[in-house]
């Protein structure tokens, strides 16, 4: 076994148990958000998408780094902003928790 | 220059996993969300000096990453509240289908016979994220209502379903033998969509979040696989993370439901011709239906009531409306409260989402099992639009498919009201014996008109 094929088993295997320790007292209102947000990062294969298309000279190849490309951008980005508009309607809904009994509206 | 690279990369892991941590807290969320969004620009801009560029590459990086960024924020921004769960499992299915042919191009250059560590990876990557894509894409027409929302099965389904994951495996095999033929690829991302549209159909509506958590699970398991094949050290820690954060999610998710993920994804074998059995019993049971001024009246004269909303309140746009009759109770002395289902809505936390939106008040949400106890104290249980989370049989028809799932004891009540559009079944498709309770009145209606009429009706009294 080649070291840098080693050197990303340790990777891969430490970051099972970092990714399942970092999400587990999550409540369950945030659990959409939380979906949503990993959903956001695994649009990471635009790296890989870029990589790949970079080089592209055969047709074959520029189709698929473009359909990639393409796919993954919208992964990233509208994972991204689509946790962030679910997460800005939970901010009003904290400010007013320290203060009850006011009935006005939380400020934006 | 490789150095500041894998440093960047580690920058990157480091803001993925901040992110993940905040996101889990209500506190941070907001700012995890943006954390993670950081850690990705780094990762980015990271990989682009190392890389050759030809002309061709430029030209459709620039007009790929145009046409997704527009499509992603226009989608994002324009969707409605209501329509989340569809659009997060719309963008993970493009993500699974870009992981699925990063692997196709990477594999076609490695020619014949690849060694192992490189072709296994890459095949994982197209079988799984084909899955992943095919799968969302059902689960987005299912919560889309382009299909139906009920489980969609046949004799022999799971025979079916079998043999399709052993021709998978078999040419999982004879592509890792012979390799580079490029007929086999095709030939198994097209056996991989049909396990994932196969995989998908049996399971109802209601059921859909934990799929598509699941499925987003899969998607970061093929990101990862892509990053052993381009020895990509970004993509296997963020892919893994994802996989593994999204595999307890799933389990969380399920668990919130009261049901084992087999019991999710499995369940609806053989379950729904019993359910259907037991439905088809209960036809002909009398109900009782309330005028506006009734209900006005019974609401206007209690001290208690709780308010129960789903995913007909949100549909129709109507939280303003129940908002609006909660402040005219309120303003008559009456206690309001809202009780909150982890699932209402169509996904955990969306009703949350939805009720924030329309500024109730944080101290009148009430989580189930705060809530439960006060049902028998209260004079109303108000149900809008909500359905299986109050459905009785969760509790005692062990032949239901909902059994074994919290509810909310909204069946404690003095009196109920279930607002709804008509009699039919709730989204997990089984009949609902509150409705036939001799304590509850049923109030027919979209939910925006019906509470702006109690509205009127509790001013009047």
């Amino acid at each position: 076994m080649s070291n840098e094929l080693l050197n990303e088993l340790t990777f891969f295997v430490l970051s099972i148990f970092v990714g399942i320790e970092v999400i587990s007292k999550v409540p369950t209102i945030l659990h959409t958000p939380l979906m949503s947000g990993t959903n956001a990062i695994h649009g990471i294969i635009l790296v890989g998408a870029i990589v790949i298309a970079a080089g592209a000279s055969s047709p074959v190849n520029i189709v698929l780094g473009l359909v990639a490309v393409t796919l993954a951008t919208t992964n990233v980005v509208g994972g991204f902003v689509v946790t962030d508009r679910m997460l800005e309607m939970f901010k009003g809904r904290q400010a007013p928790k320290p203060a009850p009994a006011k009935e006005s509206a939380p400020t934006k | 220059m490789t150095t500041l690279i894998e440093l960047a990369y580690l920058v990157a892991a480091v803001c993925f996993i901040l992110g993940l941590k905040q996101l889990s807290s209500p506190k941070g969320a907001r700012n995890g969300n943006f954390i993670a969004a950081v850690g990705m620009v780094i990762a980015l801009v990271a990989t682009l000096p190392r890389l050759h560029f030809t002309t061709a590459g430029v030209i459709i990086i620039v007009i790929g990453v145009v046409i997704g960024a527009g499509v992603g924020t226009v989608g994002a921004r324009m969707v409605k509240m209501t329509a989340i769960p569809q659009m997060v499992a719309l963008f993970n299915g493009v993500g699974g289908g870009a992981a699925a042919l990063v692997a196709v191009a990477e594999l076609l250059t490695f020619g014949q016979h690849p060694a192992f560590a490189l072709a296994f990876p890459s095949v994982f990557s197209i079988v799984i994220g084909s899955v992943s894509f095919a799968g969302s894409m059902v689960a987005f027409a299912k919560l889309q209502e382009l299909m139906t929302g009920t489980p969609i099965t046949y004799p022999g389904q799971q025979i079916v379903n079998g043999i399709l994951a052993a021709a998978i495996l078999g040419f999982v095999i004879a592509v890792l033998a012979v390799a580079s033929i490029p007929f086999s690829f095709i030939a198994l991302m097209v056996l991989a969509l049909v396990l994932g549209v196969a995989f998908v159909l049996p399971i109802g509506g209601a059921d859909m979040p934990v799929v598509i958590s699941l499925l987003n699970a899969f998607t970061g398991l093929a990101v990862a696989a892509s990053g052993f094949t381009l020895n990509n050290f970004a993509l296997i820690v963020a892919g893994t993370l994802v996989g593994a954060s999204g595999s307890l999610l799933t389990k969380l998710m399920s668990d919130a439901m009261g049901r084992s993920l087999g019991n999710v994804l499995f369940g609806a074998f053989g379950q729904t011709h019993a359910a259907t059995a037991a439905v088809a019993g209960k036809e002909g049971r009398s109900v009782r239906s309330g005028s506006a001024e009734d209900i006005g009246t019974l609401l206007a004269y209690s001290q208690r009531v709780i308010i129960v909303p789903g995913y007909g309140l949100a549909v129709a746009q109507a939280q303003h409306a129940a908002r609006e009759l909660a402040d005219v109770l309120e303003k008559r002395g009456v206690e309001v409260t809202y009780a909150i289902h982890p699932v209402a809505g169509r996904m955990p936390g969306h009703m949350n989402v939805l009720l924030a939106e329309a500024n109730v008040p944080y101290e009148q949400l009430k989580e189930m099992d705060e809530v439960n106890d006060e049902f028998k104290n209260a004079d109303v249980a108000l149900i809008v639009g909500a359905n299986d989370v109050v459905n009785p049989s969760a509790r005692n028809a062990p032949g239901s498919p909902i059994y074994g799932m919290p509810i909310l004891n909204a069946d404690q009540a003095k009196n109920i009201v279930f607002m709804k559009r008509s009699m039919r079944p709730g989204f997990a498709g089984i009949d609902n014996d509150l409705m036939f309770d001799p304590k509850t009145l049923m109030f027919f209606g979209d939910a925006k008109d019906s509470l702006t009429k109690l509205v009127a009706a509790v001013k009047a009294a």
